[in-house]
């Protein structure tokens, strides 16, 4: 079934940025760059992707371990820089010109000298007391004052803070400051077997469990040389739909709460708690955790079509009780809009993407079932696009459900040897938030040797901050829902 | 009847409203809470949840943020006290309450917005970005909704020809169709919005939101814990009492005590429960129907408000 195969090239680090040009030229897009410590050498791998039709190409660089420096991209993708600045703290490669060499994922109390991903690195060293804060950008001017916001929350969400620049009520700047959820993910995933990976992969953002299992398996399967069978594709297709379902519709019913619209927040809560019954009567977990392994796909039963049709139909009902709300319409239009202009300049991906006229879905681009698909796209970038979008994302997603439901022959297909293994492999699959991607490189006793994982809040997260140019201050819980972007996925 | 049978029982329904106020007001809360709960299907908090919370408040230690001075103290003291006065000579149970001679419409009115300055001041106390946002936006919506309130307090003194407001009650008792005259109807308008904007519901503020910047009125309260916290919750729960029953009164002033007997005490405590329960019921319902106004929406909400009592004021005087 599939289609592609993934090129590798082994480049000098003076012939790498000529090249990350020539494919960001051909309209590729820089899925993934993972750093190794191969011990006595530094290795980074930059995975391009495009599609349709599906096409997946590395650069691998090899730097010096004593004093790595490699060619900056950042002049070409924004994301790249992003990736540079996590390979600076990771791994103590040195980006040359890069032009904002500031912390990403390591944070103030970390030693500065300690890259933990480095062979060499050890455990976790004490955290340094007297840390110089992160040094935010200030913005000066009469009337401008700052508003700290978090790392702690009043309400049940995860850590991370924000810093606001604001006058009167408008908001002139914001800077995120995440990371402060790390949990040393990718280590935890150096040396165990490839099904136990599994275990850690399904944890790295909760709510897509199934996303970032699947993208993983997939992963180490390329890298087995394992061919799946056509019903474990379809009901890996399933289950992935399955968890888009019950995300977006909590998203429908949170975006209505934000604007305090409790009733249809309220009536959005019992169609996701119908899903998760139906994800764990489906798979044994309300979360779809343990149904996806390497090579094979289990499911109990299969989701009936009359429970499906009871969803859609309240499902319908929630929606329509939200947009005939003339104060929520309001609410939604015209805030914090992304502009498709920005949204393809920073590499947003996913809902907030398309919400924002980006046709790209790695269900379109990197297919692994043999229907075609064809993405729902909106233009404003606004709140109500971003709604819109996950409305529209759960018709589609509700419908394939029941497609594919009827075309499951066998619940439990496994696979079969393909071809020769080999040392790597790349999964790249939807999830609901975005696309998901996952490296990993397997050593000679079939152990996981490196695993890298790239959730799309990765490249998401910066077009928060752009969205909300000149958004007011009481906006910003809307606009932050209306992207609901993961800050495990983003840490790891 | 004698001075002193007046006096006896001007007191008893001034002690009758304040306890009233003081119980009534947090149940209130409560009660409000139950239907919101109800309507998105969900069982609710117990309607006695916020006196529960004040009585365990009450037993915990006092704590200060450490740069706050001795306004934060001071504040909901001033906010209750000043409920508590306005509640006392307000005609609520009895047109005749103790004092009720000084209960000039504009004499309540400020004593409430004695309590508002008081809150805002607290919410500025500790220096926090949080505490400061919702002063700033509390004084930005209690300064769009004083015009409307007042002129729609106009309005109806312009009827009775006194600002006394018990002295306006017992003239709307001989006068009962000024109840459902326009200007009557008009003033109703301003100032339900009003107090929905006074009291910090949706659509103007979200009571129940954790999201600390969009809060108006909890943002004022971060800093606060403990008795002071109760204290704080205790005056503003009254006030909502108050501002709820005024209301009410005014536009369902029937079975208020205007005689001195006892059982007309005991009617008068009878009626104004429930007609306050109508009101809340109502602001409820508007809750439940409503999301919260975009904030720079909330100047065209209290705009319109203050329209409403123009009108009033106008209709009562071609009308009178």
């Amino acid at each position: 079934m599939n289609q592609w195969r993934r090129r590798s090239l082994d480049v000098g680090v003076d012939e790498l940025h000529e090249l990350a040009a020539s494919y960001f030229a051909l309209g590729h897009r820089l899925a993934l760059v993972a750093g190794h410590d191969d011990g006595d050498a530094l290795r980074i791998v930059y995975v391009f992707t495009s599609g349709a039709p599906d096409e997946r190409h590395e650069l691998v660089v090899r730097l010096d371990a004593q004093h790595p420096t490699v060619s900056s991209l950042s002049d070409l993708s924004f994301s790249a820089s992003r990736f540079e600045r996590e390979l600076h703290d990771n791994f103590g490669i040195e980006p040359l010109n890069h032009p904002f060499l500031r912390p990403l994922v390591r944070h103030q109390h970390w030693p500065e000298e300690w890259h933990p991903l480095r062979r060499d690195a050890g455990a976790m060293p004490e955290h340094v007391r007297d840390a110089t804060p992160y040094p935010f950008i200030q913005v000066r001017g009469s009337g401008v004052y700052e508003i700290p916001v978090g790392p702690v929350h009043a309400g049940l969400i995860e850590p991370g803070h924000f810093r606001f620049s604001v006058v009167g009520e408008t908001i002139l700047k914001m800077t995120a400051r995440l990371w402060y959820v790390h949990r040393g993910i990718e280590r935890m995933f150096q040396g165990v077997e490839a099904q136990s990976g599994v275990e850690i992969a399904q944890r790295i953002s909760g709510d897509s469990a199934l996303a970032h299992s699947l993208a993983y398996c997939m992963a180490i399967e390329e890298a087995r040389g394992l061919e799946v069978a056509d019903d474990t594709r379809i009901l890996r297709s399933l289950l992935l739909e399955m968890e888009r379902l019950y995300n977006h519709v909590g998203d429908v019913g949170a975006l209505c709460n934000d604007v305090s619209y409790g009733v249809a927040n309220a009536r959005a809560l019992v169609v996701r708690e119908r899903l998760l019954r139906l994800n764990e009567a489906v798979t044994g977990h309300r979360l779809l955790r343990g149904s996806v392994g390497v090579g094979n796909t289990r499911v109990r039963t299969l989701p009936s079509d009359r429970e499906l049709s009871q969803i859609a139909e309240v499902f319908e009902d929630v929606v329509s009780l939200a947009l005939s709300n003339s104060v929520v319409v309001d609410r939604f239009e015209g805030t914090a809009a992304l502009s498709p202009r920005d949204a393809a300049a920073i590499g947003t991906v996913g809902v907030v993407a398309r919400a924002s006229g980006l046709r790209f879905d790695a269900r379109e681009a990197h297919p692994f079932v043999a229907d075609g698909f064809t993405p729902v796209v909106h233009e404003t970038g606004d709140v109500m696009a971003r709604f819109n979008q996950r409305v529209e994302e759960f018709r589609v997603s509700l419908d394939m459900v029941r497609r594919l439901a009827q075309s499951v022959k066998n619940l439990d297909a496994g696979s079969s040897p393909n071809g020769s293994p080999g040392r790597s492999g790349v999964g790249i699959v939807e999830g609901w938030r975005g696309v998901v991607v996952h490296r990993v490189e397997m050593d000679s006793s079939g152990r996981v040797s490196r695993a890298r994982t790239i959730d799309p809040s990765f490249f998401n997260w910066p077009a928060l901050s752009i969205a909300l140019s000149d958004t007011i201050v009481p906006d910003f819980p809307l606009a932050n829902k209306s992207f609901n972007l993961s800050y495990a996925g983003n840490d790891l | 009847m004698s001075a002193t049978t007046t006096t006896l029982y001007g007191v008893a329904a001034t002690l009758v409203q304040v306890v009233l106020l003081g119980l009534g007001g947090p149940l209130l809360v409560g009660v409000m809470a139950k239907v919101k709960a109800r309507a998105e299907g969900r069982v609710g908090a117990p309607v006695v949840q916020p006196l529960r919370d004040l009585r365990k408040l009450l037993t915990k230690e006092r704590l200060h943020a450490r740069h706050a001075s001795v306004v934060l103290p001071l504040a909901p003291m001033v906010i209750l006290a000043s409920t508590v006065v306005a509640g006392a000579i307000s005609p609520l149970v009895s047109t005749h309450p103790l004092l009720g001679s000084s209960a000039d419409i504009l004499v309540i009115v400020y004593l409430l917005l004695t309590g508002s300055a008081a809150a805002a001041l607290a919410g500025l106390d500790a220096g926090t970005a949080f505490g400061g946002m919702g002063s700033s936006r509390a004084m930005t919506i209690g300064a769009l909704a004083e015009p409307a309130l007042l002129v729609a307090v106009i309005a109806l003194s312009i009827q009775s020809g006194t600002s006394n407001l018990p002295s306006i009650m017992s003239s709307t008792l001989t006068h009962p169709d000024w109840v459902f005259g326009p200007s009557r109807l008009l003033a109703l308008g301003a100032l339900l919005i009003v107090v929905i904007a006074e009291t910090g519901r949706i659509p103007v503020d979200n009571p129940a939101t954790h999201l600390e910047l969009t809060m108006v009125h909890e943002a004022m309260i971060l800093e606060y814990a403990g008795p002071e916290l109760a204290l704080f919750s205790l005056g503003e729960a009254m006030r909502l009492g108050l501002l709820f029953s005024l209301v009410a009164n005014l536009f369902l002033p029937w079975g208020i005590m205007t005689d001195h007997t006892l059982l007309s005490l005991l009617l008068g405590t009878v009626a104004l429960v429930a007609k306050t329960l109508l009101v809340a019921l109502g602001v409820a319902l508007i809750e439940v129907r409503s999301a919260k106004l975009r904030l720079f929406r909330l100047p065209e909400l209290l705009a319109g408000g203050f329209v409403l009592s123009v009108l009033a004021v106008v209709t009562g005087l071609v009308t009178r």
